[in-house]
């Protein structure tokens, strides 16, 4: 039986339903000091004074820091950013302790370090700040206008300008020339990531021997220890870097950030192993944020509903600082506006602005959920003009026809590596009763009820597998996006498995398992794999991107070939054939059509350790190694189905059904698979509904906390329903595509389009996020009885 | 988020308790749940020097049937009153308001009394008890006194308890004649963004979080007893509130909702 | 100041704090690391354990509140025979992806069992109102619960 395709139960539950798996906090040794920041209360101010004296006279206070304190001798370069999306993009240098100006409520202006947690605590209210405000860019519309500034020192808060425009003119003529036309503006609010695990960092450094041990609550161990070196000067094969058992990332962990520097360089500077665990307030306001864009989306279509031409042009907010990939996360789906349609004529434009806020970065989907968004409103939007089904619009607009292609060049300059949508709508379709769905929709409009029925459809494509290396250079990326696996039979025939992307709940040990499970025959209990520790794994580039089956598990699965062909010519020398007779069958290697030749490739371990008869030319052990950098990205795609009544006397939107019908490709464990689907779909869900990182106009955060920043609980969604085709990718050896992030690219759309779809009858044709029910009401309202939207 | 630290005293009795409030004056605090105390000394929002421990005196874990109304001592859990036969039988609807506070690790924890001296305008307990007309007994140095719901609170998180009293026992008339709870919020988990209660056929409406204060509906009160219908009483639902602006409701918004839910509740109610 | 409190069947007595919050107890003095800390405003559930046999938030109590109590967390959960019905049922499901909400899931899901053995998805949702999760969409965690149910663990 194949393993792959089977919903194998995952190794790593065992650990963490009984409390064994250890997270960053669990994780206590014996002298080490903890950090408290003391951070920002202003949103743009120059810090006029910092008094550490009260704080320095606490029990258990063992030392405090300014920024000032900290400019010489603790790092060689500010925090870094890796993605100067063009040569001459603004990036104000950010250190992990604010000097002259704070910038964002939650900048850390200081630092003390006590031998408790609590005493850190009590000791953070003692430091006094004296700040002198500086005026607070506290929102896009502040940054674009370009009064106010971020970084006065800058002269403008536009930090770029990037876009895919090659022919302005000829677009400009296919709107002009369209028959119908939408435009509108679509605003992608704040989120608060959230992983259920607040962020933490412990650094255990050895002050005779010079190395250091950082063990971060981090989705990119590889990257960070690059970074440490890059950022503190330590050399960097003194540094080890240690991500453990890690409770979810959603982009919110893959960053380089302020309190891991700190505590490098703190941790060396006193010979003592230095910690921190944030609060959710400070996980919430201080940790970067996602999304934060205006959106201002054009398409024409012709008389039948053709897409004729598509212009998009988007306001990033940046934040305050450029973190890691700030810059870059928006135009990750600039690629994408055109959604699973040909658009003959197609631009984009994208402008990154400072704000005094907090900064923003990669979240579940980084980019390609708001550009699924815009382009499945402005579908939406788009049938409602020319007077057609939202089913049948996007029918009439799939590439090549709805019918299943291979090796597509979208006008953004990619290749799709394969899609087959119109099935996959149509099963969607199926499994909702979307015709149903739509007579009694009928029926209670006509009955005029107070609850409305809304049907709200989503297909979208998205990319995973980052990255090529190449494309990543073409983008200005400072790393590759290749990825690196090691497999090796230990001497007793088990199998050991070296990952270089890093899981934080994907079930990474789970799938690799099987990966090489499948392709040895041999039961997946036989392997273990190793991960997330640059002492165990010195080579990788992590999780982030849907990246780690794509390229990752691919690695795995091209290293593990190499480790049968070896063991194949173990084999062969054993039996006396030529390796080309020999084939592996059920765990067994053999000489072709002779079973009783039949030998364990397992027995195969103890024979290559032994080495007391190899062939010749052959190295001892079976260790095989593969660094694989993938020749293009993986397109996956799928529809989504949302149903929602909308109670009108109130404007309370209820989420009653949901399908997702996706995509991925070869699937390697559908159980997981299906998890990634569900959990991504609320988190989208989320987005449309609940959540908003809201500040006030003097840049304050609102709701920096789970009372008041709504992620929502089992009582809020139903069940989610899932199926799925296939259409494997051409991209890769295995088929695979990713789906880690599919869930939340395509349900916020399907949301919102519900949202809308049972309200178009009084007019209503579009409905801001998240749709509250003040703000649903208000619109009912203002289409029922003209008021104030 | 960690507590400023504090010194602590279990009070072993009502009368320890007031004698300890006495010694410690404004700067202590009865600690009886913890569920609402607990939370704003995290954020150091409340710095009590001394919080003393009631949450021990099982005496005053009671519900009880008396002549008329049901006794409820003041540390009985919310989880308590939700499985409450003796409410099932003479307050049904107090059993269900307490179902829908919080989450049930709140209830488990969370008591009457301590909801009621917390004084939210957001809380459902203290709206259901208003709405019922009941009455709660408060604890003194000089000994106990009778203070009417609708008297009791006085302003945001304020009561008319003295520092050094407590409250022992709340009572709410016995009685199943038409009720009706409105929640209406975003999270189950969450405070109401406007809650409505409505008590013995609409002789009793309430209001959460339409002030600083639980309210009485009272403009919605007389007019059905001035015989209006429940439609017409339901339209007078916001009258002479100022209900608060927050990031889920505008003042506008919420008078709506008043007015949607109070009719609600009274159609359930089977008020018409 | 001295408290004896007994967690999974073992009685400690130490010293605390008045202001030591119960998950701290239990995390950085006793080492019991299994119970997780997730907000800071009673909303996540994340730190869900049973004091006397009834789900609890151990991050809105102090440690001196559950001077004398009876307390379950996580590591008390599974026996020498293996794993909790409860803790089975999260597996055999899918009910986790990253682990974190899971101890605090677990225990307010059998604190919930306890007080309503034969409940439906919607109750089984509103049981766990009081525990986020942001990996799995809480579709597998209900899923898991009933299947608990059903088999009557």
């Amino acid at each position: 039986m194949s393993v792959i395709g089977s919903r194998l139960l995952r190794k790593e539950d065992p650990k963490l339903l009984t409390g064994e798996g250890k997270y960053i906090d669990d994780i206590q040794v014996a002298g080490q000091l903890w950090m408290g920041m003391v951070r920002s209360t202003q949103a743009h101010a120059a810090i006029a004074s910092v008094d550490l004296s009260a704080a320095l006279e606490q029990p258990g206070v063992v030392a405090a820091y300014s920024g000032k304190d900290l400019t010489e001798g603790y790092w060689i370069a500010p925090l870094p950013c890796a993605w100067p999306v063009t040569p001459d993009m603004l990036n104000p240098p950010h250190y992990p302790v604010a000097v002259d100006e704070a910038r964002y409520v939650g900048d850390i202006v200081a630092v003390v370090l006590a031998e408790s947690r609590y005493e850190a605590a009590d000791a953070v209210e003692h430091v006094v700040v004296e700040y002198e405000p500086l005026p607070v860019v506290a929102s896009l519309t502040d940054a674009v206008a370009d009064e106010k500034l971020a970084h006065p020192e800058l002269g403008t808060n536009k930090a770029y300008t990037w876009a895919i425009d090659e022919n302005p003119d000829g677009v400009q003529a296919a709107l002009d020339g369209s028959a119908h036309k939408v435009e509108a503006t679509y605003i992608q609010q704040r989120l608060i990531p959230s992983a259920m695990e607040p962020r933490g960092v412990l650094a255990v450094p050895s002050p005779h021997g010079g190395d250091i041990t950082l063990y971060s609550a981090t989705q990119v161990p590889h990257i960070l220890r690059v970074m440490v070196a890059a950022t503190t000067g330590i050399p960097e094969q003194m540094i080890r870097v240690i991500a453990p058992a890690v409770g979810g990332g959603f982009g919110a962990k893959l960053n380089i950030n302020a309190d891991e520097i700190l505590a490098v360089a703190l941790a060396q500077k006193l010979g003592k192993p230095v910690r921190w665990t944030e609060t959710r307030t400070e996980a919430a306001g201080s940790t970067t944020h996602g999304r934060g864009q205006e959106q201002h989306v054009e398409i024409g279509s012709d008389a039948d509903g053709k897409i004729t031409a598509i212009r998009v042009k988007i306001d990033a907010d940046m934040g305050a600082y450029m973190q890691l990939i700030t810059p870059g996360t928006p135009l990750l789906g600039s690629f994408l506006y055109h959604g699973v349609y040909e658009a003959p004529a197609f631009s984009f434009t994208c402008e990154g602005f400072f704000t005094n806020k907090t900064p923003t970065d990669a979240y579940r989907g980084a980019g390609r959920p708001e550009a699924s968004y815009a382009i499945e409103r402005a579908m939406d939007m788009l049938a409602a003009e020319v007077g057609i089904d939202p089913a049948e619009i996007r029918r009439r607009n799939y590439i090549n026809g709805g019918e299943k292609f291979e090796n597509w060049d979208n006008p953004a300059g990619l290749t799709f590596d394969s899609g087959h949508y119109t099935p996959n709508l149509d099963l969607a379709l199926d499994l909702a009763k979307y015709d149903e769905l739509r007579a009694e929709q009928a029926r209670r409009r006509e009955a005029g009820e107070s609850k409305q029925l809304g049907i709200g459809l989503c297909t979208y494509v998205e990319i995973c597998g980052l990255a090529p290396s190449r494309a990543l250079g073409d983008l200005g990326y400072g790393a590759g996006g290749w990825e690196h696996a090691t497999v090796r039979m230990l001497p007793t025939g088990k199998v050991e498995v070296v990952s270089g992307s890093t899981p934080h709940g994907q079930g990474h040990e789970t799938s690799w398992s099987m990966i090489v499970a499948d392709k040895m025959g041999i039961d997946p209990a036989d392997v273990t794999v190793l991960h997330s520790d640059t002492a165990l794994s010195p080579l990788g580039l992590d999780t982030y991107g849907s990246r780690s089956l794509a390229v990752g598990g691919v690695a795995i699965a091209m290293a593990v070939d190499k480790l049968i062909d070896k063991c194949k010519a173990l084999a062969a020398h054993q039996l006396e054939a030529s390796v080309d007779d020999i084939v592996l069958e059920d765990g067994n290697l053999q000489v072709a059509g002779s079973p009783d030749t039949a030998t364990p490739i397992q027995t195969m371990g103890f024979a290559a350790f032994t080495a007391h008869d190899l062939p010749e030319g052959m190295e001892p052990n079976l260790n095989e190694a593969v660094t694989y950098d993938p020749p293009n990205f993986a397109f996956p795609f799928g529809t989504h189905v949302c149903v929602v009544e909308v109670d009108e006397d109130t404007g309370e939107v209820e989420m009653i059904d949901y399908v997702a019908v996706d995509d991925c490709g070869q699937q390697i464990n559908p159980l997981i698979v299906e998890g990634q689907v569900h959990g991504g779909v609320v988190q989208g869900v989320a987005q449309a509904l609940w959540e908003d990182a809201v500040y006030d106009a003097d840049g304050n955060p609102l709701n920096p906390s789970f009372m008041d920043y709504l992620v929502p609980s089992a009582a809020e969604v139903p069940n989610i329903r899932t199926d799925s085709t296939t259409t494997t990718s051409t991209s890769n050896p295995l088929g695979v595509k990713g789906v880690g992030e599919a869930g939340t690219i395509g349900s916020a759309a399907a949301a919102v389009n519900a949202v809308v779809d049972a309200l178009s009858h009084h007019g209503v044709r579009d409905m801001a996020m998240p749709a509250t029910p003040q703000r649903v009401w208000r619109t009912i309202d203002a289409a029922k009885n003209g008021g104030q939207a | 988020m960690i507590p400023a630290a504090f010194d602590y005293q279990v009070a072993e009795s009502a009368d320890h308790a007031i004698a300890l409030l006495g010694e410690h004056g404004d700067e202590s605090k009865l600690l009886a749940g913890g569920h609402s105390l607990v939370p704003m000394m995290k954020f150091r929002l409340a710095t009590p020097t001394m919080v003393i421990d009631v949450g021990r005196l099982d005496d005053l874990r009671y519900i009880r049937a008396e002549n008329g109304h049901v006794a409820i001592g003041a540390l009985t859990r919310h989880h308590e009153l939700e499985n409450s036969d003796v409410l099932a039988d003479a307050c049904p609807m107090l059993k269900h308001v307490a179902s829908l506070v919080g989450d049930p690790s709140v209830r488990h924890r969370g008591t009457l009394g301590g909801t009621l001296a917390h004084s939210d305008p957001a809380s459902d307990l203290p709206a259901a008890v208003l709405a019922l007309g009941g009455t709660l007994v408060a604890q003194g140095p000089s000994g106990t006194r009778e203070i009417a719901a609708n008297e009791f609170f006085t302003g945001y998180f304020e009561s008319v308890l003295a520092p050094d009293e407590m409250l022992t026992e709340i009572r709410v008339p016995s009685g199943t004649g038409g009720w009706n709870y409105q929640k209406f919020n975003r999270r189950a988990q969450d405070w109401a963004i406007v809650g409505v209660g409505v008590a013995d056929g609409g002789k009793g409406v309430s209001l959460v979080n339409m002030g600083s204060v639980p309210l009485r509906a009272t403009a919605v009160e007389e007019a059905l007893a001035g015989g209006a219908s429940a439609a017409d009483a339901a339209a007078l639902a916001a009258e002479g509130t100022e209900p608060p602006t927050d990031l889920n409701a505008d003042a506008d918004y919420r008078g709506h909702l008043a007015r949607t839910l109070v009719l609600r509740a009274l159609t359930e109610a089977g008020v018409s | 100041m001295e408290v004896q409190i007994t967690i999974n069947g073992t009685t400690h007595t130490s010293e605390v704090e008045p202001r030591t919050l119960l998950v701290h107890h239990i995390r950085d003095d006793l080492g019991l690391t299994g119970t997780n800390v997730g907000c800071d405003t009673s909303s996540c559930g994340a730190c869900t354990i049973h004091i006397d046999g009834q789900s609890a938030k151990s991050c809105t109590l102090l440690a001196v509140q559950a001077n004398g109590a009876d307390l379950t967390t996580i590591e008390g959960m599974a026996s020498g025979d293996g794993l909790h019905p409860m803790q089975q049922a999260f597996m055999e499901n899918h009910g986790l992806q990253c682990g974190y909400c899971t101890p605090g899931m677990v225990m307010a899901a059998t604190s919930f069992l306890n007080e309503n053995a034969d409940p439906s998805e919607a109750e089984v949702r509103e049981g766990l109102e009081g525990n986020l999760c942001r990996c799995t969409g809480y579709h597998n965690i209900v899923k898991s619960v009933l299947d608990c149910a059903s088999k009557g663990a």
